[in-house]
């Protein structure tokens, strides 16, 4: 049976992995090449590199990263932060990751989606979106707003709208990031999560929220979300990997458990 | 010497990166001439079909594939290389494979999430030598939205469940094929890396 996935999110900045909390980034959490190299002795099922100084020096420090971990870790590695253009996704496949994650470049331009989701294959093209809750209009569904520019910028586009032209387009994989829920350690936005699964056929990886092994149990089967992603109760040893996929197994999730 | 095709898609250095950590040598080549002096050849994948199909005939790939595999020389397709082994896909329209095995290649049923996307369990049916060490239910990472149906039992080496059962291992003789992709499979995928290339 498929498993439900964890993964750990590294937001590296000028080569350190920093920690967000509500997408300001300040607090050093680590070298992300050790940082990695446990998480893959732990299990994690993926990794994510997400580069939040986005600059082309900050870029070239990530590749460096994926390119050092890549020769000795052997699970796939997922790249985001900045990606402009079309030849940014290339660079950064042909720099040794296995999928690339467009966040604000998907509002400003969805044709990169198409373009490189038919080169490279809509298995390595993973559509990001930060969502934002609107204010309750009465209607009793919710609904989200897009922002763009690490959160920081609202477009005024309704969220479950745009991921059905993102999956058009040839998204394999949408990562939903609740701006609400991001660095709260509150919980995930299950809501989001259910009301975009409900809608779309590509995997859905919840993010932002991530504060007990419970919450992601929830996101998990209530919210149902392919895969969790998870920062800080990562990187500072909240929970180990292997402690959230024991809770999970125990509560009936399918899980992959890893001894190296 | 572990040669990688190269005819235009895909993540080819993860699988050379891999076969290297095992203390393999391996070389990437866009050219099948190269291939001639190659023991091992090694198909990967990650494109559409009917694309890659058309790549590796423009290039010559079809044929020095059929003439590596004539002379008993091991040979491994990956993911999209798997499906490429085929005879047949329905992959965005009819497209004729490399025909190495009897069946075709079909998109899942709308019952799950497709693309799959992550781990998932191998159920031996047949012992294989790229399987030696490596336990029945062993988890691997899959990415694809179109699966194989081996027309041959005897052919169809592992199967994993994603809505229906589905090969997900094939081989015949010195002839492999993997859905999954073992260079990002941890443990497990390197164990089968590691067995491929100890085959002679």
């Amino acid at each position: 049976m498929l498993a439900k996935r964890i993964i750990p999110c590294l937001d590296v900045k000028d080569g350190r992995n920093v920690r967000g909390v509500k997408f300001s980034a300040d607090v050093d959490a680590g070298d992300p090449v050790e940082l990695a190299t446990r998480y893959d002795a732990e299990g994690a099922d993926e990794l994510v590199f997400y580069d939040i100084t986005a600059s082309a020096d900050g870029r070239g420090i990530v590749m460096d990263l994926v390119q050092q971990v890549s020769e000795r870790i052997f699970i796939p590695l997922c790249v985001g932060g900045g990606i402009r253009t079309y030849d940014d996704v290339r660079a950064i496949l042909k720099g040794g990751a296995d999928k690339v994650s467009i966040n604000s470049a998907s509002v400003h331009d969805p044709e990169i989606i198409t373009r490189s989701a038919e080169s490279f294959g809509s298995q390595c093209i993973v559509a990001a979106i930060d969502a934002l809750r609107k204010p309750d209009n009465g209607s009793g569904s919710p609904s989200w707003e897009i922002y763009i520019n690490g959160g920081r910028k609202a477009t005024g586009i309704d969220a479950l709208g745009f991921v059905d032209e993102l999956v058009e387009r040839g998204a394999g994989e949408l990562v939903l990031n609740s701006i609400d829920a991001d660095g709260t350690r509150e919980g995930y936005d299950l809501e989001l999560n259910r009301a975009v699964a409900a809608r779309v056929d590509v995997p859905i990886v919840a993010s932002g929220g991530a504060g007990t092994t419970e919450h992601i149990y929830q996101v998990l089967t209530e919210g149902q979300a392919s895969a969790a992603l998870a920062a800080s109760i990562f990187h500072y040893e909240v929970y180990s990997i292997p402690e959230v996929k024991t809770y999970l197994s125990d509560r009936g999730v399918t899980v992959r458990h890893y001894t190296p | 010497m572990i040669a990688i095709a190269d005819y235009g898609m895909g993540n080819l250095r993860s699988v050379e990166k891999a076969f290297q950590f095992l203390g393999h040598e391996a070389f990437i080549t866009d050219d099948p001439e190269r291939t001639r002096g190659a023991s091992h050849l090694v198909l990967p994948g990650d494109a559409a079909f009917g694309d890659a199909m058309r790549n590796l005939r423009s290039a010559g790939w079809d044929r020095a594939i059929t003439d590596h595999v004539a002379t008993g020389r091991p040979f491994l397709g990956i993911c999209v290389g798997l499906q490429l082994m085929f005879a047949t896909s329905e992959e965005m329209g009819q497209h004729a494979g490399l025909d190495l095995f009897a069946g075709r290649c079909r998109r899942f049923p709308p019952d799950e999430r497709v693309p799959q996307i992550g781990w998932n369990q191998i159920n031996i049916q047949q012992p294989c030598a790229i399987l030696e060490g490596v336990d029945e239910g062993s988890f691997f990472y899959f990415v694809h939205s179109y699966y194989v149906e081996a027309d041959v039992a005897a052919e169809s080496v592992a199967v994993t469940d994603y809505g229906l059962s589905y090969t997900s291992i094939a081989a015949r003789d010195n002839i492999f094929g993997v859905q999954f992709h073992p260079e990002k499979s941890q443990k497990a995928g390197l164990r089968l890396l590691a067995n491929f290339a100890a085959l002679n």
